[in-house]
């Protein structure tokens, strides 16, 4: 394979989207942000884990958990992550229909990555009101 | 290595186990598998997290105590940590390109995940046995 001119040919597969050149698209900000939730997510598992923690150490301890996540920065993160965990599920489903053929249209493609947007603020917004009600704030 | 043109080898033989990571449809299916799972346990995780906001803790603890909700959480925690474990390691093979560091943060990413999983294990079972 190793020819003289393989260098200075122009290569014969696609190149990746440059982020300075291509006008952002919907679906271009859902891959991108596909893949920016999932490793976010994976701070998360480091919450998960220090609640179950908390909670099987005993009332102190999980008094200090608590704590933490009422303070107004712990509030702040644990919206950031409502919203993270939200747009990865559900444009996770739409990863998996397209892991199976399906959606792959260009006009289908922009719907669902709207709806997926959408259905993300929509259940941020539903996810937080009904902690709040379950807190008795309402 | 012998031409395409003189050699009896097959094109795909020449590239099985080539690519950053050698295999690779093994790992693809798992993701996605876990990635199905995860639907589920993830709304269930969520609504688990709603219902006790704020709870008192022996609500909460006593919550998952119970077997079936201490059985769903063992489900969410071990499947998000694979299902991280393999979607980390796909970011690592695109970006570290260095042998030393490629395998420093493949090792990185599965003692993390491991650790995670077996403290998280440790408190489930520690709440509901
Ligand atoms: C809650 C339900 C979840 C669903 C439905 C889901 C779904 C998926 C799917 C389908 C993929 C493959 C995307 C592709 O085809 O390229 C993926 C990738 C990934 N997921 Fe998830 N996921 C979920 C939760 C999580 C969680 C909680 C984490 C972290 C702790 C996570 C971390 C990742 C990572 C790091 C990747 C790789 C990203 C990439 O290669 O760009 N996921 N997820």
């Amino acid at each position: 394979m190793a020819d003289a001119t393989a260098s200075t040919r122009r290569p014969e597969r696609p190149l990746s989207p440059h982020l300075q050149i291509y006008r952002w698209s919907v679906t271009m900000f859902s891959s991108v942000f596909h893949r920016a939730t999932g490793i976010a997510l994976g701070a998360g598992t480091l919450l998960v884990a220090w609640w179950l923690i908390a909670a099987a150490m005993g009332p102190a301890a999980y008094d200090d958990f608590t704590a933490v996540a009422g303070h107004w920065f712990g509030r702040l993160v644990l919206l950031g992550f409502t919203v993270t965990f939200l747009f990865h599920l559900l444009n996770g489903i739409r990863h998996i229909f397209w892991d199976s053929g399906l959606g792959f249209e260009k006009p289908t493609a922009r719907f669902t990555g709207w709806l997926v947007v959408a259905l993300t603020g929509l259940l941020t917004l539903a996810v937080w009101v009904a902690a709040y009600a379950s807190m008795g704030k309402f | 290595m012998a031409s395409p043109k003189t050699s009896l080898r097959t094109p795909l033989a020449r590239v099985r186990g080539l690519g950053a990571a050698k295999t690779g449809t093994g790992h693809f299916i798992a993701l996605r598998t876990l990635a199905v799972a995860l639907v589920p346990l993830g709304l269930w995780f969520l609504w688990a997290v709603i219902a006790h906001a704020g709870a008192p803790y022996a609500e909460v603890a006593a919550f998952l105590a119970h077997p079936v909700n201490a059985g769903l959480m063992l489900l969410f925690v071990v499947t998000t940590l694979w299902h991280f474990r393999l979607g980390f390691e796909e970011v690592i093979l695109d970006y570290v390109t260095h042998d030393g560091l490629k395998v420093a943060a493949l090792l990185a990413n599965t003692f993390f995940t491991a650790i995670l999983a077996v403290a998280s294990i440790f408190a489930i079972l520690k709440l509901a046995l």
